[in-house]
């Protein structure tokens, strides 16, 4: 196919847009696209964001984070990246670990730092999984990390305060002493947002966790 | 209902405020969804039935929204869905599916507030000129007062949920619309554009997405609504704009140094052509328009004021015509009432 711009190169880069039930199809080589390319930009939506770039933090695991599901409104992380909208404000939570950073290519950051809810019906307030009125999700508990749970076993259960917890190896081991220094790294991770990083530790905690356990 | 929004006009179209010359309005818009429902796209018609209640039952004990008219979209007729969108008030996105939708208009047109949209409300303020601060101190006052009697669904993390990731956070649009004429004519718009869009802002045209900006007007807004606060967000568009403001301004003083008779030439024949015309389309009346309101600017144009321009610009369009006439009309019956009504308002 040959550039429908220049008509001289081959085209690589096809656009098709849709305003007012128009479709519009543009095939463009590389030079064109990239001329053309902050027109475009602007009609980008978020699901050809999702869709077309390759997001290099989700390698590994897309294929299992695509069949994540809501437990709220039963969104499909595969559906979400189809439609470009989230189901409910519950899914947040679900996707929590792929939303992340996606939030991150989008804003530059992902974390609020503007308004906070004052009124009277700020049941809202918490984690994106706490229901209004379950109380014990919705204190101050609310977790500002990422669940760092497998990803089936999120499927399962969309809030992080129902994962299993890795129970701690009693103090003063030399297995503690690694397991110790693991969960610092953890942290850290976490805090630099290395989700990647932060899961591969996770797991090692685990293999770790059941060490001990045969040891003891 | 809606024949009383026809006789009065948008606080947004008044002409006054800070710059108003160069930015004809300011807008804010706040997305924000209650926690029990899921997004509209997602909502069964039940949950968009009962959001649409919620959402209505809180707007009826609201202070602020003590005199306004609360819409809903299925009760109306096409044409009026136009002239809403037309003014402004609503989105393309509200029209398409009408069922469950609805909009509040505030007295004067300063507040709309959309149910049921792409997130459960989205509560929009106009002003006149440049006046973000106002706006976003308005629409902040309204988010408050909403949130006491509905639970708008809040992240710790990541603020306001949002049914697409792009307005989570603070789910806030600022976004000013600017008439550009100098800057088109000196080609230098495009440069500016790309400056623009590279700074994380979005330009569009009147009528938002996917519209060409049309008459020279273009609407300017930040794309990044997480990792900042409210405050934050405004003070970076600001400098955005007061820049961009600066240079229409140098454009404007150069076009009228270097082609004095060509700036004067274009003014006056566009003037000529409103005054004088018995069959006008749209597209024509909106060019011509944006000649006229720079001739008003540079004062090229005596004893014609900036809102009765303005007011043209809105009042021209298909909905507005067909509103005023009170029955719908063809194209070619248009293009005669449209001429019919600018011979009127510019007194010839």
């Amino acid at each position: 196919m040959i550039c429908d711009v220049c008509a001289k190169q081959k085209a690589t880069v096809h656009l098709t847009e849709i305003i007012n039930d128009q479709v519009t199809k543009l095939n463009l080589c590389e030079y064109c696209a990239k001329k053309k390319g902050s027109q475009m930009e602007q009609h980008f939506g978020i699901a050809d964001l999702l869709q077309g770039l390759a997001d290099p933090s989700e390698k590994g695991f897309s294929g299992s984070a695509a069949k994540i599901k809501c437990v709220s409104c039963g969104m499909s992380y595969d559906e979400f990246k189809k439609i470009g909208r989230l189901g409910c404000a519950q899914c947040y939570d679900a996707f929590r670990e792929s939303l992340a950073p996606l939030l991150k290519r989008i804003h530059s950051s992902n974390t609020h730092t503007g308004k906070q809810p004052k009124g009277a019906a700020g049941s809202g307030r918490g984690s994106a999984g706490a229901h209004s009125g379950s109380g014990a999700a919705s204190s101050a508990a609310a977790p500002l990390l990422p669940p760092l749970t497998p990803l089936s076993e999120t499927a399962k259960s969309s809030t992080a305060s129902k994962q299993k917890p890795i129970s701690e190896p009693i103090a003063g081991t030399k297995l503690a002493a690694e397991f110790q220094q693991l969960k610092q790294a953890l942290r850290k991770a976490i805090d630099g947002e290395a989700y990647e990083e932060a899961a591969q530790i996770r797991d090692r905690m685990r293999q770790l966790e059941a060490k001990i356990k045969k040891a003891a | 209902m809606i024949d009383s929004l026809l006789s009065q006009t948008s606080e947004w179209l008044r002409g006054t405020g800070p710059n108003a010359d160069i930015v004809m309005s300011s807008r804010i818009r706040l997305a924000r969804n209650l926690k029990p429902y899921p997004f509209s796209h997602w909502a069964s018609k039940k949950q968009e039935r009962e959001c649409l209640k919620a959402v209505h039952d809180a707007i009826l004990v609201s202070k602020n929204l003590k005199k306004s008219l609360f819409i809903f979209m299925h009760d109306i007729s096409d044409l009026d869905k136009q002239f809403l969108l037309e003014r402004h008030l609503i989105s393309r996105e509200h029209i398409l599916h009408p069922e469950f939708k609805a909009v509040n208009v505030s007295e004067r047109e300063i507040a709309s507030i959309m149910v049921n949209e792409e997130d459960h409300l989205r509560i929009q303020v106009m002003q006149s000129g440049f006046n973000l601060q106002e706006g976003w101190k308005v629409a902040d006052r309204l988010e408050d007062e909403l949130a006491e009697t509905l639970p708008f669904a809040f992240d710790n993390k990541w603020g306001y949920l949002t049914a697409c990731p792009t307005n989570t956070g603070t789910g806030l649009r600022a976004s000013v619309m600017l008439h550009l004429p100098a800057l088109v004519m000196t080609k230098q718009i495009s440069r500016v554009i790309q400056a623009i869009t590279k700074l994380g802002m979005v330009v569009r045209g009147l009528y938002g997405e996917g519209t060409d900006a049309e008459g020279n007007l273009f609407q300017i807004s930040n794309q990044i609504t997480m990792g900042q606060t409210e405050a934050e967000t405004l003070e970076h568009i600001e400098g955005i704009i007061r820049q961009l403001i600066g240079h229409e301004e140098t454009a404007r003083k150069q076009l009228v140094k270097q082609n004095r008779d060509l700036v004067y030439d274009k003014i006056w024949r566009a003037y000529g052509t409103l005054k004088n015309s018995f069959i006008i389309t749209s597209k024509e009346t909106i060019h011509l328009l944006s000649m006229v309101r720079m001739g008003v600017d540079l004062g090229v144009i005596p004893n014609l004021d900036r809102k009765t321009v303005n007011e043209l610009f809105i009042l021209t369009q298909p909905a507005h015509l067909q509103r005023m006439e009170g029955k719908l009309l063809a194209q070619s019956e248009r293009d005669a009432k449209r001429a019919a009504i600018i011979r009127s308002r510019l007194g010839s």
